[in-house]
């Protein structure tokens, strides 16, 4: 079933990535993680359809957020992070999967692993629990290629700095922040080690991001004897191996 | 028809192109499971076919290997919309696998490594449609797109060609298996796009 949501709000998180804010007035409710399909139709009926991780907390007050990053050649992101405007009205249809979600009854400590735009339904989580007023202890260790590439900056530090909902940590692949005590590069098992929860802990483990970060990742903490049954991924993209 | 796009054109797939309705044509490989990708070794693998009380048929890898293996060159459509044509693999088929079996059972739920399930109707997985696919583009399955051994059922949407296949139970009624009970469709023909439940 379609629903038409109206874009209430833009808002560029970086310069190739913006946050539509949708209003929908029948929208059923969602779960952190979920995602939603958009559908996109041209004046003779062609149309196309892509998936894309809800941002926003559950909520009542019948607003979606979307994240979405322009991939070059796109045929949907370069339309929806340039040519949509307020009052434009888009086709939806969700919420969609029931497996790399986190629902507020879940009491274990919660360990997030983004890459890239693989933070969007991983933030949906975070604000899940800061609006639930959930006291579960939530880590999110963060990898992005450089500072500027980092979306929700200062909601995050908010939520970290002033709120205590969750413990960041930043990775960078490519460019540090100035007097940065790490030198570029991807997440290791030293950084494992340091910065997630231990796993006698049992923390349930949440990894989003492209295909060979979300096998490094989920091996890495594997490898540092979380049970495979505690970490839940979502991938994008191809294996980066063969074509 | 949906409501227009305003300034939305689209980049339309070449018309010599047949997809199933809402796909799009991709030319790499992505890669979608649910947790850690299983490294099984091949000492440790075996194939088993049940009832649900007892075995009917087990392979370790040795035997399953001896049998008789198919080339097959197949298009691929995943539910996250992409497609990918004219795919290259060398598996054992079904036919080969449930040759020796006598059932009136009309479902199957296959397992994989971990919790993951899926049902398929036996009929689907009979007259050529399915093999436990081994080899793919000429080298040996990588394990995350589900070596050593997936199943291949390629007129079927992409999840239900189970990676990492550790055997399947016939069964007399149809049974959920793990993206079917979390809203997906339970059959999952991508040219009718039965996407998700409720889809016709």
């Amino acid at each position: 079933m379609w629903r038409v949501g109206t874009v209430v709000a833009l808002h560029d998180e970086t310069a190739t990535t913006r946050t539509i804010t949708l209003e929908l007035p029948d929208w059923p409710g969602h779960v952190a993680g979920q995602h939603l399909d958009v559908r996109l139709t041209a004046p003779d009926g062609y149309s196309a359809v892509r998936s894309y991780s809800i941002a926003s907390a559950p909520n009542t007050e019948r607003r979606v957020q979307i994240t979405v990053e322009r991939l070059p050649n796109g045929e949907v992101s370069p339309y929806l992070t340039q040519e949509v405007i307020v009052g434009d009205r888009l086709e939806l249809r969700g919420p969609i999967g029931g497996w790399f979600v986190w629902r507020r009854q879940q009491t274990e400590p919660i360990q997030l692993v983004a890459g890239g735009s693989g933070i969007v339904p991983l933030m949906a989580m975070i604000r899940s629990r800061a609006s639930a007023s959930s006291t579960v202890p939530f880590r999110l260790l963060y990898s992005v290629r450089e500072p500027g590439a980092v979306f929700y900056r200062d909601e995050l530090r908010t939520l970290s700095a002033e709120h205590r909902s969750v413990i960041v940590t930043y990775a960078y692949t490519r460019t540090v922040p100035k007097d940065w005590p790490r030198p570029p590069g991807r997440i290791d098992a030293a950084l494992i080690r340091a910065t997630t929860w231990p796993a006698h802990l049992g923390p349930a483990c949440y990894i989003c991001g492209p295909t060979p970060f979300v096998e490094t990742v989920a091996n890495l903490l594997t490898a540092s004897g979380n049970d495979r049954d505690k970490i839940r991924t979502e991938r994008f993209g191809p294996t980066g191996e063969r074509k | 028809m949906g409501i227009i796009s305003r300034g939305f054109s689209g980049r339309r797939t070449p018309t010599d192109v047949k997809l199933p309705p809402g796909q799009y044509l991709t030319t790499d490989f992505p890669v979608l499971s649910a947790g850690p990708t299983p490294h099984v070794p091949l000492e440790r693998w075996e194939f088993v076919i049940d009832d649900g009380k007892n075995v009917l048929q087990r392979w370790d890898w040795k035997s399953f290997r001896n049998l008789p293996s198919e080339t097959v060159t197949v298009d691929l459509h995943c539910v996250t919309r992409w497609s990918k044509l004219g795919t290259s693999w060398e598996g054992v088929s079904l036919d080969t696998l449930l040759a020796g079996i006598k059932t009136d059972a009309s479902y199957t739920l296959v397992r994989s490594c971990g919790d993951y399930t899926t049902n398929v109707p036996l009929k689907d997985l009979l007259n050529k449609q399915a093999w436990i696919a081994f080899r793919y583009d000429e080298q040996d399955l990588a394990p995350e797109h589900g070596g050593p051994a997936r199943l291949l059922v390629p007129h079927l949407y992409l999840w239900k060609s189970a990676k990492w296949v550790r055997g399947m139970t016939l069964m007399h009624e149809d049974k959920p298996g793990f993206w079917e009970g979390l809203g997906y469709h339970i059959y999952g023909d991508p040219w009718r796009e039965q996407r998700y439940s409720g889809d016709r």
